[in-house]
């Protein structure tokens, strides 16, 4: 009963965890040409930004375009009217060929039916229907335009488990896109 | 537009002989067994005496006649895959006037179904129809292609001066160094191969790959080819193509056979045996070994059946019970019914049989006064029938695997046979003389597959009187060929050698003989709905 197989199973997992985590990780800006992509697109999001969205203070100071943050305000005219969001983009190697990781951060999670509380979204083009000619700013106006049409706030009926089983990264699940109108 | 079109893909092997006669020459090759044994047949009548070489011939005749349908089948090899897929793109290409390559999406999206592209085309909906297959349609092209002349494909390389930025890596480059699909949706082209190249290898994408802007029209080969310069990354989508050509095409399977490249094509889609170059013989339907006389249906359900462990549940369920309060599941090793459940956090004490608290029954248990006769009844009926269950799977699986091992073992009778023959051949025997030793071989090992199948069809067989039958076919033909089995294993070293060649004769000419009665028996019956089976959601 001491050594119940399933907390082995957890721990080996959690400690392969934190040696990979050692590695450096191969990122986008590793590659001079999508180093420059990224570069063009924050500042065409600053030149010209959407409605309710701006570039996080820390991107503007940080060195590093490899992961920035983007403020988002909720929508006026919406349920989520006047709430202020933060959304985390990972941009890996393959970025754009490959879907950066976009996620929720900071203290407010909108409450939506297709965001976990942990800041996972489940929408299709962060994953199979991502597109190399979408940018930072497409999906940002996806993301808003996802939290207008909401019609009740209310979190993903699999939430809890969903949160508690994931994978830190959204991009290792696998997302069912069941409906498409909200 | 058409004749250079292809050689971009596949490249020269092309020469427009190709298929038809390549394939007359695979049938050939397969066949030549066949013929050789009509033409001995014939030798033998021939000449009258060949006796029992003459007889044993028409038995092999018959017996291809039995298995080789009326309906050919043809071995195809990858380059005669591609070469078919060739000539039906430029089928199509004869009668539709449209580039090849679009041609290949279209055929693609109907799943290479050519009389429906055909109706398709020629309806009214054709418009829609390329908008499904998500091609621009060819006539719409006009225009575009008369600002900047086609190189060779639908990618449209803009000549023009003027430069533009590349929508992917957001450099301005020169027009010249971009490439758009008719959509109209220009990328630079090191973009184009890297998007591609990582579709393609990452992805496995072939078939799909889509514009990268907001819009679904297809990448088309020319596109592809012109792109991508890694051959590597070519290779790999060549396979790709050629693997959805074969798995989209109905008339089409890929033999199973582990690295087999070859693929069987038929004339139209049945539960039938069909044997691959490779020697590989399989059911055409389901791409199993071949199961006759189990329909395919049956033979998954039974595949999967011996692989999860419903059956080890059923064990469980059949030799366990479980403690009533820790629910751990429990085998009795000993004759006492007072149990005390080995969990150290646990250690209730409990009666085995009524699965009560030991306590109330005291020393007096054999009046187990907390005996329910309704709740017991239950446990004991339904533990009889998971055991019932278990011991009638285990009967059948028992004898499938038994005849299982036994066909592995054959194979290697094949070796052994060779030595008898050479040896037979020093003793003044001739080389045809002594073909019935191989003979006796196949056979015996037609009959163990046939053996191994007829237990499973049995095991989902309710009883009836057909069933009986079916059961008394399969008896003699056990019988028979564990005989045969007997002699070919032992007899053949020690006996005198015309005398064996007549009791094998005689032997494997009856096995084939009850092999047909028992198959044309079970096929009657699948005619005429004789045969009930276990469970109702079986159809047949």
């Amino acid at each position: 009963m001491n050594d119940h197989p399933r907390l082995t199973a957890v721990f080996a997992r959690l400690s392969f965890g934190r040696t990979s985590g050692k590695k450096p990780a191969r990122k986008a800006t590793d590659n001079p040409k999508w180093e420059k992509r990224l570069q063009k697109e924050l500042m065409a999001i600053m030149k010209d930004p959407p409605d309710g969205i701006t570039v996080s203070q820390d991107t503007l100071e940080g060195s590093d375009l490899s992961q920035i943050c983007v403020n988002m305000t909720g929508p006026s005219g919406t349920l989520y009217e006047g709430e202020a969001f933060m959304l985390r983009f990972k941009f890996g190697p393959k970025y754009p060929f490959d879907s950066p990781e976009v996620v929720f951060t900071g203290e407010n999670i909108p409450v939506h039916p297709h965001i976990y509380s942990n800041g996972h979204i489940c929408l299709s083009i962060l994953t199979e229907d991502w597109s190399p000619a979408m940018s930072v700013q497409s999906v940002c106006l996806s993301i808003a335009s996802m939290l207008s049409s909401c019609k009740e706030k209310k979190r993903p009926p699999d939430n809890s488990f969903y949160v508690k089983t994931c994978h830190k990264n959204p991009k290792k699940t696998r997302w069912w896109y069941h409906d498409e109108d909200v | 537009m058409s004749s250079d079109d292809e050689d971009y893909l596949y490249d020269d092997d092309s020469d427009d002989s190709g298929n038809e006669s390549t394939v007359n020459q695979d049938e050939d090759d397969d066949n030549d067994d066949f013929g050789m044994d009509i033409g001995l047949g014939e030798e033998a009548s021939g000449s009258g005496g060949g006796g029992g070489g003459g007889l044993m011939m028409m038995v092999s005749g018959a017996d291809k006649k039995g298995s080789d349908h009326a309906h050919p089948y043809e071995v195809l090899s990858t380059e005669q895959i591609v070469e078919h897929m060739v000539d039906c793109i430029k089928e199509v290409n004869s009668v539709i006037q449209i580039p090849t390559t679009t041609v290949r999406i279209l055929l693609n999206h109907f799943k290479w179904d050519k009389e429906k592209l055909m109706e398709r085309y020629f309806s009214d909906s054709q418009e829609q129809m390329f908008a499904e297959a998500k091609v621009v349609p060819p006539y719409k092209l006009g225009a575009k292609a008369m600002v900047a002349p086609d190189l060779g494909g639908r990618g449209v390389s803009l000549s023009a001066k003027s430069t533009l930025e590349c929508e992917i890596c957001y450099l301005t480059l020169p027009k010249s160094l971009t490439t758009a699909l008719e959509c109209g949706h220009p990328y630079c082209n090191s973009c184009w191969t890297e998007y591609i190249t990582s579709k393609i290898m990452n992805e496995g994408a072939s078939q799909s790959i889509e514009c990268p802007g907001n819009c679904d029209i297809l990448v088309d080969d020319v596109t592809v080819m012109k792109l991508v310069k890694d051959s590597k990354v070519k290779l790999k989508y060549q396979h790709l193509i050629t693997n959805s050509f074969v798995d989209c095409n109905r008339l089409m399977r890929w033999c199973p056979a582990p690295d087999c490249p070859n693929a069987v094509k038929v004339q139209f889609v049945e539960s039938r045996p069909v044997k691959c170059r490779c020697s590989h013989l399989f059911c055409f339907a389901c791409s199993e070994n071949w199961h006759d006389p189990v329909r395919c249906v049956l033979i998954k359900r039974w595949i999967k059946k011996c692989d999860d462990d419903s059956e080890t549940s059923n064990w469980i369920s059949a030799n366990t019970k479980e403690c009533p309060k820790c629910k751990a599941t429990i085998e009795k090793d000993g004759g006492c019914n007072h149990m005390i459940c080995r969990n150290q956090s646990c250690r209730a004490d409990f009666c085995w049989v009524c699965l009560g608290p030991w306590e109330p029954h005291g020393s007096s248990w054999y009046n187990c006064n907390r005996y329910d006769e309704d709740e017991a009844k239950n446990a004991r009926d339904s533990q009889e029938k998971s055991r019932a269950a278990l011991q009638r799977y285990l009967f059948y699986c028992n004898r499938y695997m038994n005849h299982l091992q036994s066909l592995k073992f054959e194979n290697n009778l094949y070796s052994m046979v060779k030595d008898k023959m050479d040896e037979m051949q020093q003793h003044n025997m001739s080389w045809i003389e002594v073909q019935f030793l191989k003979k006796a071989v196949d056979i015996l090992c037609e009959c163990r597959r046939t053996l191994m199948y007829t237990y499973v069809f049995a095991y989902y067989l309710k009883r009836n009187n057909q069933s009986e039958l079916f059961e008394a076919n399969q008896k003699d033909l056990e019988n028979s060929t564990e005989h045969l089995s007997e002699y070919l294993e032992r007899d053949i070293s020690a006996e005198n050698l015309v005398d064996i060649k007549q009791k094998v004769q005689d032997k494997f000419r009856y096995c084939d003989s009850r092999r047909r009665v028992l198959l044309d028996h079970v096929h009657e019956g699948y005619d005429r709905d004789w045969w009930v089976y276990t469970s109702d959601d079986i159809t047949s």
